[in-house]
């Protein structure tokens, strides 16, 4: 077993509090990345689980076994850097080699192991060459080869694709998460681009301020927001505010909107969150929620449209919209959107 | 453009070196008074093996350099580490005030230094000189050594941690090679402070030992021959070799990473 557990971890520096109680279980085997603005915590979290800061109260277990007191160098783990961190007086073979030869493997066995990390980050034959000589994607190939070659019980990724320009990038998405797959290794990814963690996370926590706002597989956290932030930060959201009556709510211009999963109990205020590409312009009556508003700004991006409207009462909507006909709306006209209650959600603020 | 640009370039280099190569000339011209024509001699080289005095002072000035070189490229590169890889309180004063021995004039600081080392006790010689020349080569070599630190990234050392590597075996399998050309660069500035060092070492040298300037510059005074000529060319072609090998080796900005 190589789950990792954080309980109660918090950690301030001078007055600041960085981290405040966090405690969550990443599962052996699940690829979780931690979300969130700059000045978040994410880092700060991973820096813990890492070795490199000691929480001020907490413990970290990796595998089951107490490692809040062992240092970096103790607890096993492959990390990768967001500037890729390669030793530039050492070649290729001889980066990939350092943790073996920290592990007392030398000579023919170590060099049958670099030849077999290169080999998978499809890198072979660069072994003499010097980092500097390499692409940044290359590079960050080195970097994962020298990571995973140690056999970690853990992988930790820093950003290390921030680097990386767009294609680069989703190449090595796609790679990462094939190595990811294929050693079953519990991995913990800081990003800071929501995309990214979508597309290769199991599980998504999103924090914010120094806490944890919500933890769950990507379509939970997506579809099912349950802060403000939470929607805001991980995609795009329309928020309608309201008062709950008789299990709906009702807008300031009187619109009943009904939401899926529980409201607050009547007369409390809600937030509802929608997200901009689960409305569309409703031609004819069909059921679910009905909104009024007249469009104010057209966003053309060929294949996509958006649209901002706003409400009799001066309300902002977002409304995102495949290019399928051709048709676009014209600044100024009020359509009707409509939208699933099912796709309504109310959040916290 | 580039022409004038390659003019100008041409005109500083004429202006750096024609007096040097002026002197060294001078040291093989059999004059005694640096009189014309000029006729090929290398009598002031043999006169030199003769003048105990020079080639002794010649001898001090660079074991001096030496020593110093070694012994304030050691405490310098340590004090740099700890300014650029550790907080503690008061290191910003700390490197403020590494700033402005550089600027006293060295008249000033000769003459503090004297006075300190005769009401202590340390007195003149061969060890007051010494002190005085780390002293002020260290700053130097602060500065020199702090700079390729900057070059180089801490998260090298985080990774070799991450490795494996305890915080001192990163440091040696990972830093100090990266940082072993500013190091070089540094003990051969702290040399050159040291072996140009004319002002303190006057007023720290005794009558039986000194160094060459100071021994160059009574020479001066008391009339001289073209044998000031022959040791300086020596002397000269002695550290142009030093800052040659180190220019070969270091291939400056070569192996660090510059991302």
């Amino acid at each position: 077993m190589t789950n990792v557990n954080v309980n109660s971890v918090a950690k301030t520096y001078g007055t600041t509090p960085v981290l405040t109680d966090i405690s969550t279980d990443f599962p052996e085997g699940s690829f979780t990345s931690l979300l969130g603005p700059s000045g978040s915590g994410k880092t700060t979290l991973l820096r813990i689980i890492a070795g490199f800061i000691r929480p001020d109260e907490g413990i970290v277990s990796i595998g089951g076994r107490d490692v809040t007191h062992v240092p970096v160098w103790g607890r096993n783990i492959g990390m990768m850097f967001q500037s890729y961190a390669l030793f530039p007086h050492m070649t290729i073979a001889q980066n990939v080699a350092f943790g073996l030869g920290r592990r007392g493997i030398h000579g023919a066995e170590a060099r049958k192991q670099v030849d077999a990390a290169l080999e998978m980050v499809h890198l072979p034959g660069f072994a003499d060459r010097m980092p500097k000589q390499l692409s940044g994607g290359q590079q960050q190939r080195v970097a994962l080869a020298r990571a995973m070659v140690i056999k970690p019980s853990v992988l930790l990724l820093d950003e290390p694709l921030s680097a990386l320009d767009r294609r680069l990038r989703q190449e090595m998405q796609v790679e990462l998460l094939r190595i990811q797959r294929e050693s079953g290794l519990t991995t913990i990814f800081v990003t800071h681009d929501q995309e990214e963690a979508l597309t290769l996370s199991d599980k998504v926590a999103i924090l914010d301020k120094g806490r944890i706002v919500q933890i769950g597989d990507p379509e939970t956290v997506y579809e099912k927001p349950l802060t403000r932030f939470a929607a805001e930060f991980l995609g795009d959201s329309n928020f309608l505010k309201g008062k709950v009556e008789s299990g709906a709510v009702r807008l300031a211009d009187g619109t009943v909107v009904h939401a899926a999963g529980t409201l607050p109990a009547d007369g409390a205020q809600a937030t509802l969150a929608v997200r901009p590409e689960k409305m569309f312009v409703a031609k004819d009556p069909s059921p679910g929620n009905r909104l009024t508003a007249r469009i104010t700004t057209v966003i053309y991006a060929g294949q996509a449209l958006s649209y901002i409207l706003e409400t009799a009462d001066g309300m902002q909507v977002k409304l995102f919209a495949q290019n399928r006909d051709g048709n676009v709306l014209k600044q100024g006209e009020t359509v009707v959107l409509g939208w699933s209650a099912d796709h309504t959600v109310a959040v916290a603020d | 453009m580039t022409q004038l640009g390659r003019i100008y370039l041409l005109a500083i280099l004429i202006f750096l070196y024609t007096p040097i190569l002026v002197m060294m000339a001078m040291g093989f011209n059999e004059s005694q008074l640096y009189e014309l024509p000029f006729s090929f001699s290398t009598r002031w080289y043999v006169a030199l093996m003769d003048n105990q005095q020079l080639l002794k002072a010649g001898m001090n000035s660079i074991i001096i350099a030496v020593i110093t070189a070694v012994i304030s490229t050691c405490l310098g590169t340590m004090a740099s580490i700890a300014l650029s890889r550790r907080t503690f309180r008061g290191k910003s004063l700390l490197q403020l005030l590494l700033l402005p021995p550089i600027a006293i004039p060295w008249l000033i600081t000769g003459t503090a230094m004297l006075v300190f080392f005769y009401w202590s006790g340390i007195g003149r010689g061969m060890h007051a000189l010494l002190i005085g020349h780390v002293a002020l080569a260290i700053p130097y070599v602060v500065l020199v050594v702090g700079t390729g630190f900057s070059t180089i990234r801490a998260d090298l050392e985080e990774a070799a941690m991450s490795l494996g590597s305890t915080p001192i075996h990163a440091f040696f399998a990972v830093t100090l090679p990266l940082l072993f050309p500013s190091i070089l660069g540094a003990a051969l500035f702290a040399f050159a402070v040291s072996l140009d060092q004319f002002v303190i070492s006057y007023f720290l040298a005794t009558p039986g030992y000194s160094t060459l300037p100071v021994q160059i510059y009574s020479a001066i005074r008391k009339g001289f021959t073209p044998e000031i000529n022959a040791i300086s060319t020596l002397l000269l072609l002695g550290s142009m070799a030093a800052i040659l090998i180190f220019a070969r080796f270091a291939k400056p900005g070569d192996v660090r990473d510059k991302r």
